[in-house]
C-alpha cells in the first residue's frame, strides 16, 4: 500500500486530454484559418494547428485583428477560429460590429483569465468583464469548467456559429486550465 | 506641406486602380474610400465597410488566404489604416502574393471635420509598411504612379502597400447597400456561387 501511494505520488500527472479533443472537433468543423494572440491555456492545440499542413496559423498583433480577418476568411469561403485569453475579448469589441452586423459567424476561444483562483488582481477587471462585453455586443457564450465537457461545448458552439451564422465565443475558466501562482514562482 | 493643388483627387485615383477590374475583389474602408469605390461602381465583388474601423486590411488578409487564386485590393483611408496599423506587421509575415492596400491619404479625419491624421504630420505609412516587411510599399504622388501600382495589384505578385497622397476635398457621398447581409450575401455568392446560399 505505500509502496502504491508512492508511485502514484511520483507518478507525472496525466495531461488533459481537452486540447487534443477540441483539435479534433475543430477539424471535423472545417477549419481551415486559425488567427491568434497566443495564451499558455491554448499551446497545445496551436501547436497541432502549427503542425497541420491544412491550417494556417496567423499570429496577431491584436486580437481585433482575428475578427476582421475571420470575415475575410468568410468571404472567401473558409472557416477559421480565433484563440484569445479573456484579456484580448476588450481588444475586439467595436470590430465586433462586423460579423453581427452581417450575419457572419465567428468562433471564439476564450482562455480565462480574472476568474477561479486568481492570484494577479490585474486581470480581474476584464476577466470579470469578458462574459458581459461579449453579450452587450451580441455574441453568444458558452463557459466551460469542467475538463470533460470542453470537447463537447466547442463542438456546439461550432455547430451553433456555422450553422446558424452567429459570432460564439466559448470561455474555457480557469478551474479547467489551473491557475498560476505567481508565489510559488516568485520563491524559486 | 505639400501645395494641395499639385496632389491627386481621390476618385480619379480610384476609377484608374479599378479600371477593366475584371474579377478583382474589392474591400473598402469605412467613410471617404468607401463612396470612392461606390462612386466607380457598385459591384457585387465589392465589400465596402461602413463601420469597424480598422478591419479593412485584415479582412483583406483573411480573404486573400481564402481565396489564393483571386487578387484581393483593399482601399481605405490614413484614419482607418492607423488604427489597425499592427496589421501590417501581420500581414508581412503572412505575405499573401495576392493582396494589394492602397491607402487614400488626405493627411484628415475626413468624416469628423477634416482633423489633422498623424500622416500630416509627417508619418510614413509607407516606411512603416516596408520596415515591417513589405517588400513593395510606396509612396505615390502622380496618376503615372496610380497606374502602376493599378497593374501591380491586378498582377498579383506579392504584397503591395502604397500611400496614396490625394487632396482633402470633400467630395458627394456616393452609397452602396448598407445592409451587412446584402452586401456580405452577394459578395459570397458572386465569389463562391449560388452554394453559399445554403449551410
Amino acid at each position: 500500500m505505500a509502496e502504491a501511494a508512492k508511485s502514484r505520488a511520483e507518478a507525472a500527472p496525466a495531461l488533459p486530454t481537452w486540447p487534443d479533443e477540441i483539435y479534433r472537433v475543430l477539424k471535423d468543423a472545417g477549419i481551415r484559418q486559425v488567427a491568434m494572440v497566443p495564451d499558455a491555456g491554448h499551446s497545445r492545440l496551436i501547436r497541432s494547428f502549427e503542425a497541420d499542413p491544412e491550417t494556417r496559423v496567423v499570429t496577431l498583433t491584436t486580437e481585433e485583428e482575428g475578427v476582421a480577418m475571420l470575415a475575410g476568411a468568410w468571404l472567401g469561403g473558409e472557416r477559421g477560429v480565433l484563440l484569445l485569453q479573456s484579456s484580448g475579448v476588450g481588444n475586439c469589441i467595436n470590430m465586433l460590429s462586423l460579423p453581427v452586423i452581417c450575419h457572419m459567424p465567428l468562433l471564439m476561444i476564450v482562455t480565462m483569465r480574472g476568474d477561479w483562483g486568481e492570484f494577479n488582481p490585474w486581470q480581474i477587471p476584464m476577466g470579470q468583464g469578458t462574459r458581459p462585453s461579449l453579450e452587450a455586443m451580441g455574441v453568444i457564450v458558452n463557459k466551460v469548467d469542467e475538463p470533460d465537457l470542453v470537447a463537447s461545448t466547442v463542438q456546439g458552439a461550432a455547430n451553433l456559429a456555422f450553422n446558424t451564422w452567429k459570432p460564439v465565443a466559448v470561455l474555457i475558466g480557469q478551474r479547467v486550465l489551473g491557475a498560476k501562482n505567481f508565489k510559488e514562482l516568485a520563491r524559486k | 506641406m505639400s501645395n494641395p493643388n499639385a496632389l491627386l483627387h481621390r476618385r480619379d485615383v480610384v476609377n484608374e486602380l479599378l479600371r477593366d477590374r475584371a474579377d478583382l475583389l474589392v474591400i473598402a474602408g469605412l467613410g471617404a474610400p468607401n463612396w470612392d469605390v461606390s462612386a466607380a461602381g457598385d459591384h457585387r465583388n465589392n465589400f465596402p465597410l461602413w463601420g469597424a474601423m480598422g478591419a479593412a486590411s485584415m479582412i483583406g488578409l483573411g480573404l486573400a488566404l481564402a481565396q489564393p487564386k483571386r487578387k484581393v485590393l483593399v482601399v481605405t483611408g490614413d484614419g482607418e489604416m492607423l488604427m489597425n496599423i499592427g496589421s501590417l506587421a501581420t500581414i508581412a509575415v503572412e505575405a499573401p502574393k495576392n493582396l494589394t492596400i492602397a491607402v487614400l491619404d488626405n493627411e484628415r479625419f475626413g468624416e469628423t471635420g477634416m482633423q489633422k491624421t498623424p500622416t500630416a504630420s509627417g508619418v510614413d505609412l509607407a516606411a512603416i509598411a516596408t520596415a515591417c516587411g513589405i517588400r513593395t510599399s510606396r509612396i505615390v504622388r502622380t496618376m503615372a504612379e496610380v497606374t502602376e501600382l493599378r497593374d501591380l495589384a491586378h498582377d498579383g505578385r506579392g504584397t503591395v502597400f502604397a500611400q496614396i497622397k490625394i487632396n482633402p476635398e470633400a467630395l458627394v457621398f456616393v452609397m452602396p447597400p448598407a445592409d451587412g447581409v446584402i452586401l456580405m450575401t452577394r459578395f459570397r455568392q458572386s465569389v463562391l456561387g449560388d452554394e453559399a446560399l445554403y449551410n
